[in-house]
């Protein structure tokens, strides 16, 4: 009797250990939502997340969350930074699961992949009567997070391309800085001077990143990388193929860049900021890593790139955007119309790490970087066009630059690379819907 | 067939421990014990369920779909299967992870010799010679990555400014399609020395002494003595390396993924199948594919494997 009472006593206990556990757990998931026990927004103080991918621009976004505290004092933004490398892969889960963060960081390759989801709230809506006034943001970012007519994405940042050079190599070399004058033939005559083998330095650092080469060059010879109506690719084109083999010539017919491999082992930037190449394509980012490098400081800046067949560019740049699943809507649209305000906007400007798409701040991003001549990268934007990307743009971006990679490496010819991908692409879009 | 996968480290237990042998009748279980057994696997049966067996499962039925961005999927039958076999991109990728598998293997003798050496009577410092011969097995693939993306830098690397003092011109052997993925090898090798060298002094710890004493009163020299007793008695060890060894690098992933990247120019020729796996599935967004050469791989694991159980009884001498 006694042994059979131990025993129920002892299963009773596992029992309840095990449903402690069990019980545990659930809390830890719960608890891990953001969200909290809230409700419906609005009664109550109420904690909503923002998702970002950049350790610098982070802490600059919470002290624009905390800002928006003070004003807000029921609203408690809490900033969570998932690395780049695993923000996509971490984001398209919890959206699947219908856990993304109440706010968060869009980019445009990846836009209509999510508009089109259904995991972005429909802004268009709520705008009248609302703080935000999509034509106070740069027109190519707002139309960049347009969607089937809807606006689901405040603009951000911008961002564009400049001919960052070295200072102290072109006077050792004794040839004239780069000006906005300059042709390509001009950039390829100085980088010819400036490459010295005997010292292991080269004239520029022709990176195969897409948007720091053939994105730059291709609206600058006439072409498309993706027609206007995002159905079809102009890699095949004439015009688009001289955009991809201007580069390829730096490196297999003038040598005046290291190779890819080269490029491959130490990063493009490091071949610049070490001073072992003269010259780079470098966005305007840059500007706010460059400074961090003492030699880079001190001897970059920054002309418009050389002129090809046209004016042209291609400008990439960041939205928020809110999840349509968001379990506080109206606290993360209170926080959206405040990242999307001028004063939100400028903050990023002033702490200098990026160029804001409000329309008349980018001045004091100007004037954050004296030692650089940033003004460079606002005047580019009037020629700027939308960064190429479609309904899955992750179906032929990659494939597509290791195509381009082979002509870099001088295993295809920029026409066969070229026709590779636009049959990568063609083949990507056709099984869009 | 199952007692025989057991580490030998057990086996050599076995002389201290007797464990019942294969075949004898044990004492069956009273009902209230069988209840208590399953009551205490019950937590891991259900980790093993929710985190492996359940998404098998799931991976399986997907392979069979197109995969939506966010969770839809449609059935599309054998579509994903079809394209496995004629997908080239695929075929280069097990062709990498075949020259990746057969380089790990040699990697087995280099341990057993290393093993021997510090197994040697006498040796001074012995166990601070086996903790460096382990400590890759503890570093992070991260950390080692790291560190062998600097040793082989073409332009900056010191394993090319040492092939400089004799006049040898080093490749970029990571950026290199034509070195790359024996470059990924070689790192393979070397963290992976110290495990197998852990397994085999302790597969030649557990033959039993007096072989050796019998075989020195014959006679034998050290070298006679080391092919004819350690090997022949260390096959059991070596058969279960060679089967992990094998399993572990058709699974290969961590290495190419941290040391070459998805936009070297010689990743092409250097993605192994579970790097190409990551690339569809997570990458470029292609679930359903990506579960497909999931199960290819599967499929090909269990062959190998199979093989070589069949091919282990030409070899391996159980005592």
């Amino acid at each position: 009797m006694t042994r059979t009472h131990s025993k129920t006593k002892r299963t009773a206990f596992i029992v309840a250990a095990g449903l402690a556990a069990v019980t545990t757990l659930a809390a830890c998931s719960s608890s891990s939502d953001g969200g909290g026990g809230g409700g419906d927004g609005g009664s109550g103080p109420v904690t909503i997340s923002y998702g970002v991918w950049d350790d610098t621009q982070g802490k600059v976004m919470q002290q624009i969350a905390d800002k928006f505290h003070e004003a807000h004092p029921d609203i408690t933004v809490k900033v969570q930074i998932t690395p780049w490398d695993q923000y996509w892969t971490k984001l398209q889960t919890a959206a699947t699961g219908g856990a993304a963060p109440d706010v968060f960081w869009m980019n445009e390759s990846n836009f209509a992949t999510y508009a089109s989801g259904g995991v972005l709230a429909n802004l268009s809506d709520k705008l009248d009567g609302s703080e935000i006034d999509m034509s106070n943001y740069i027109d190519i970012q707002t139309e960049a997070y347009t969607f089937d007519g809807s606006v689901y994405g405040i603009p951000k940042d911008i961002d564009s391309i400049g001919l960052w050079y070295n200072k102290a190599l072109f006077a050792a070399a004794g040839i004239a800085e780069p000006t906005g004058d300059w042709t390509w033939d001009d950039m390829v005559a100085a980088a010819q001077k400036l490459t010295d083998p005997s010292k292991g330095q080269y004239g520029i650092v022709a990176q195969s990143a897409p948007q720091q080469s053939y994105y730059s060059t291709i609206p600058q010879t006439g072409g498309q990388v993706i027609s206007d109506d995002k159905k079809s690719s102009g890699y095949d084109t004439p015009e688009a193929i001289k955009g991809v083999q201007v580069w390829v010539d730096l490196v297999n017919k003038y040598n005046v860049s290291p190779t890819l491999q080269q490029m491959t082992d130490t990063d493009a930037d490091t071949w610049f900021t070490s001073g072992k190449a003269a010259m780079i394509f470098e966005g305007s980012w840059a500007a706010a890593e460059f400074k961090e490098i003492p030699y880079a400081a001190e001897n970059a800046n920054v002309a418009p790139m050389p002129k090809l067949d046209q004016p042209g560019g291609v400008s990439n740049g960041l939205g928020n955007v809110m999840s349509a699943k968001s379990e506080q809507p109206e606290a993360a649209w209170e926080f959206l119309q405040y990242l999307g305000s001028k004063e939100a906007e400028t903050a990023q400007a002033d702490a200098g790490i990026v160029m804001p798409a409000y329309k008349g701040t980018t001045d004091s991003w100007v004037k954050a970087f004296p030692e650089f001549n940033l003004q460079v990268f606002v005047d580019a934007l009037e020629n700027s066009t939308q960064y190429p990307s479609s309904m899955n743009s992750a179906a032929w971006q990659d494939p597509i630059e290791l195509e381009f990679n082979k002509a870099w490496g001088g295993e295809l010819t920029a026409e066969q690379a070229a026709a590779n991908a636009a049959k990568i692409m063609n083949d990507a879009l056709a099984a869009e819907k | 067939m199952t007692s025989q996968l057991v580490p030998p480290v057990e086996q050599g237990q076995r002389r201290s421990m007797p464990l019942p042998r294969p075949g004898t009748k044990r004492r069956s279980l009273r009902h209230g014990d069988r209840y208590w057994a399953y009551l205490l696997i019950v937590p891991t049966a259900i980790g093993l369920t929710v985190f492996s067996i359940w998404p098998a499962l799931q991976t399986f039925y997907f392979s069979f779909t197109k995969w939506g961005t966010f969770g839809g999927h449609e059935w599309t039958g054998f579509d994903n299967y079809t394209q496995v076999v004629h997908d080239p991109e695929l075929l280069r990728s097990l062709w990498n992870t075949v020259i990746f598998s057969v380089m790990t293997l040699l990697g087995i003798p280099l341990s057993i010799g290393l093993a021997a050496l510090l197994n040697t009577k006498g040796l001074r410092w012995v166990s601070v010679y086996r903790a460096v011969y382990f400590l890759p097995v503890v570093t992070m693939p991260a950390a080692i990555a790291l560190v062998w993306k600097l040793i082989y830098n073409g332009d900056t690397g010191i394993l090319n400014q040492f092939l400089a003092v004799f006049g040898i011109d080093g490749p970029h052997w990571l950026s290199d399609p034509a070195t790359a993925i024996y470059a990924v090898g070689i790192v393979s090798i070397w963290s992976s020395l110290g495990y197998n060298m852990v397994l085999f002094i302790a597969g030649m710890q557990s033959i039993p002494g007096e072989f050796y004493e019998a075989a020195s009163i014959d006679g034998a020299g050290t070298w006679r003595q080391f092919f004819g007793i350690t090997m022949p008695l260390l096959t059991p060890t070596t058969f279960f390396v060679t089967v992990i060894t094998v399993i572990n690098a058709l699974q290969a992933f961590d290495l190419v993924y941290l040391m070459v990247g998805k936009a070297s120019p010689a990743i092409e020729e250097s993605q192994t199948v579970v790097y190409l796996f990551y690339a569809k599935g997570i990458l470029q967004g292609d679930g359903g594919y990506a579960a497909a050469i999931a199960f290819a791989l599967l499929a090909l694991i269990l062959l190998i494997t199979a093989l070589q159980f069949r091919a282990q009884k030409r070899w391996v001498h159980y005592e």
